[in-house]
């Protein structure tokens, strides 16, 4: 990760992120920080509509953003973020897009499905209830009245409502693969089908309340599962808008204007303050300055550019303004190339077969199976036995295809189908708490696999930011630190944080890729590079950063720097260890630096030096060795060993191409939450797999009981509503075992 | 048992009025912000 602090890098500025929306009003959505109450969104709303101009203001606490509308002209962009500042929340302008929208469709069309089968569900028991309390005294007449009214709600209910298992059914089908919507999706037609049947024929047994509620239940693990996944993507979407790049872009008459990253055109000139971030792959046209390049190599040390020098995106321009001009467009910078690295290692994860997936893969073939051998039994039975003696009369087709049909039902996956998702909900939801995102379920499992991490060093076992080693001189620390405060270089403000609050030298000047040089009392001063301070000192063997610091005529002093761990890093890797975890540290920094992070973390395999490609060679192989790599890392190189390791996580500081090569992404400072994404992933596969064996017992008993025809349509619902609540209770386990390490 | 007749339907209907009112507030956007509405309550509009 970058030397400077995310509130020191500059904000994107707020004008490159306003829209013209349908009524004419310029509208800016902005994510508001720490407002959580009444109090909260009546500030923030009375206080921007108080305004002149503002239309609208809208806060959304669940997502914390706000939306503001105004008349084209009234306000200045930044005005309302001013006075958010003003109120107390910090505001980042952000531009929603039109993900947000269509995710949002999905969780809307889920609901009404639900609704729907809800209350299809409701009103049959209203009707289901007197046949089965009736019995014996209902008259055939009435109970094909209910029977029927039964079928007017449960046709049209359930065909809309299973929407969602038919097209996944389908799209399993399509590619020859069995998933668990496809004996879902037989059920329901069948149930139905048969019912119907049974119904014109004023038969006695019809499971329209069955198969609504069956779709009720599987809709709300749908939904669940669903709304989940939602909130941990928004919230990945969330970090990474608070990094958008915008740039100023410098037209042929010098006006400077703001946009988005994404309107650069090749050719553009940009305008590079300090602490801004490169939003293209350019040149510098102009000036010079030093450049973190930390995300795009894992190199903790700043680049020195001048002009004609390429500068790619990611980068952060450190000391001097500088003027560049685009030489490719966002999707054509550098990411490009390695989006279709990330491509190619999504692809050697696809072999990945889910729990369910694989029980699905047993499941339906043997249910199928024995549904059909049901029907053929029930048909041919009484045929054979006669033949061998017996004196039994033929059943006919009809109760062969009835007790064949319950036994679809009564094995209809609704517990299995929930085995997994409840589960899955259960425990993303917990480590969502703990600021852990985890994008799938699918990645939750994987992880539980994981036997190897490889760590990338700079910005994810570090916090990517240099610290001054001790035992300095004292005096010569103030006086230095005079010098240093006047930069915003890394290493200087490593040196100012350790010296503590102090005088500013006047008049100091800084030049790129050298250091400072300042006169103070009298005395000329030079903080910088051995050879800008100290030229006829020897270089240092440690290979630590350095800073060297003259003061007129007076030996130097060096000033030696580390990059300092994660607090909890130390004890993460002794985690992992004490969970037969083999941790491996591989870095594109200097050898030297890497092994002194090796050491203080506790790792004792480490490489350094390590290009793009090495990694992922590196995970290749350990692949190969058939070991489950998880690979945590931040950086643009490390983007494609992410997409190929078995499992991935990165830092919610990491950048947008890392991210999304990610399964999980980690919040905060803290490394820790790994080994608990870890266990819960772990948790989450035992727990699964009991859910798995319940059902497999469930249907064990079932199964037989309705191939014997002993089912009745009470039966089934009270079988299937119990096994779904005990798989439910059995998933919300997670929610509470196994939180003894922290707290 | 010809009060079934009028039972039946008054039934089916209150239930998909029911289901009316719950499309109407899912497409109002009553769902959207779950967290600010409980606390919106609390605002008093002079």
């Amino acid at each position: 990760m970058a030397f400077v602090e995310p509130i020191e890098v500059a904000r994107p500025d707020p004008d490159a992120f306003v829209r013209r929306d349908a009524t004419g009003n310029d509208v800016l959505e902005l994510l508001v920080k720490g407002a959580k109450c009444a109090a909260c969104i009546k500030k923030i709303e009375s206080n921007l509509l108080a305004m002149s101009g503002v239309a609208d203001a809208r806060l959304n606490l669940s997502t914390a953003r706000l939306s503001v509308a105004w008349k084209p002209g009234a306000v200045q962009p930044h005005a309302i973020t001013d006075a958010l500042q003003r109120l107390g929340y910090a505001a980042t302008a952000f531009d929603p897009g039109d993900v947000k929208r269509q995710a949002d469709d999905e969780g809307r069309k889920l609901l009404r499905y639900l609704a729907v089968a809800g209350f299809a569900a409701m009103n049959i028991m209203m009707f289901s209830v007197p046949i089965w309390s009736g019995q014996g005294e209902m008259g055939e007449g009435t109970r094909t009245l209910l029977h029927w009214v039964s079928a007017l709600i449960a046709i049209p209910a359930s065909l809309y409502a299973a929407q969602p298992f038919f097209q996944s059914a389908w799209r399993a089908l399509r590619i020859r693969r069995a998933n668990m919507d496809v004996p879902i999706s037989l059920a329901v037609l069948l149930t139905i089908s048969v019912s119907v049947a049974e119904t014109i024929q004023q038969g006695e047994h019809a499971y329209f309340d069955g198969i609504t509620m069956l779709l009720f239940f599987l809709l709300i693990g749908r939904y669940l599962d669903h709304r989940l996944r939602e909130q941990a993507r928004t919230a990945a979407r969330d970090l990474l808008a608070l990094q958008v790049v915008t740039a100023s872009r410098v037209d042929k008459n010098g006006n400077v204007s703001a946009v988005l990253a994404r309107d650069i055109e090749v050719g553009d000139r940009l305008q590079l303050s300090a602490g801004a971030g490169v939003p293209v792959d350019g040149v510098i046209v102009d000036g010079a300055s030093e450049f973190d390049c930390s995300m795009l190599t894992g190199e903790t040390l700043p680049q020195t550019v001048k002009p004609g020098d390429r500068i790619f995106a990611g980068a952060i321009n450190l000391t001097q303004p500088v003027l560049m001009r685009a030489t490719a467009r966002t999707q054509d910078s550098t990411l490009a190339e390695l989006s279709r690295l990330i491509e190619a290692g999504e692809q050697s994860r696809a072999t990945f077969v889910r729990l369910a997936d694989r029980a699905a893969a047993l499941y339906v073939p043997v249910v199928h199976t024995l549904a059909a051998l049901t029907f053929l039994g029930w048909l041919l039975g009484p045929m054979l036995l006669r033949l061998a003696g017996f004196d039994i009369a033929d059943v006919g087709a009809r109760i062969a295809l009835m007790n064949a049909v319950a036994v679809l039902i009564i094995t209809c996956p609704c517990a299995l189908g929930l085995a997994v998702p409840a589960v899955q909900v259960v425990a993303t939801g917990r480590l969502f708490k703990r600021g852990v995102l985890v994008k799938s379920g699918n990645a939750l499992e994987r992880l539980a696999q994981v036997d190897t991490v490889v760590l990338d060093k700079t910005g994810t076992l570090t916090l990517g930011r240099p610290r001054l080693v001790g035992g300095v001189d004292a005096s010569a620390l103030q006086s230095a630190a005079t010098l240093a405060r006047t930069s915003r270089h890394p290493l200087s403000r490593a040196l100012a944080e350790a010296a503590g609050s102090g005088p500013v030298a006047s008049g100091a000047i800084e030049r790129p890729g050298e250091g400072i040089e300042a006169v103070v009392d009298g005395v000329a001063c030079r903080l910088g590079r051995r050879a800008f301070a100290a030229p006829l000192e020897t270089d240092a063997p440690d290979g630590e950063a350095e800073l060297w610091y003259a003061h007129g005529d007076a030996a130097p002093v060096r000033f030696a720097f580390v990059d300092s761990l994660r607090a909890d890093a130390a004890q993460t890797i002794q985690a992992l260890g004490a969970r037969g975890i083999t941790v491996e540290l591989i870095s594109g920094d200097r050898p030297a630096a890497v092994a002194v992070a090796a050491r203080a973390a506790g790792i004792g395999d480490w490489s350094g030096g390590a290009a793009p490609g090495d990694k992922v060679d590196r995970i290749t192989a350990l692949r190969a060795q058939g070991r489950y790599p998880l690979m945590v890392g931040d950086g643009l190189n490390d983007a494609a060993a992410l997409a190929c390791a078995h499992a991935s996580a990165s830092p919610g500081t990491a950048l947008e191409a890392s991210q999304s090569a990610s399964d999980i992404v980690i919040q905060g400072a803290a490394l820790m939450p790994l080994v608990e994404a870890i266990d819960v992933a772990r948790a989450a596969k035992a727990r699964a797999r009991e859910n798995l064996q319940f059902s497999a017992l469930y249907n064990l008993i079932a199964a037989p009981l309705a191939a014997a025809g002993f089912l009745t349509p009470l039966i089934a619902a009270l079988a299937m509503s119990g096994s779904s609540m005990v798989v439910t209770l059995n998933a919300l386990r997670l929610q509470i075992e196994g939180r003894s390490w922290t707290s | 048992m010809d009060i079934m007749i009028f039972l039946i339907p008054a039934a089916v209907f209150m239930g998909a009025v029911g289901l009316a009112g719950f499309f109407w507030s899912l497409r109002a956007g009553q769902y959207e912000d779950l967290e600010g509405a409980k606390h919106r309550i609390l605002i008093d509009d002079e």
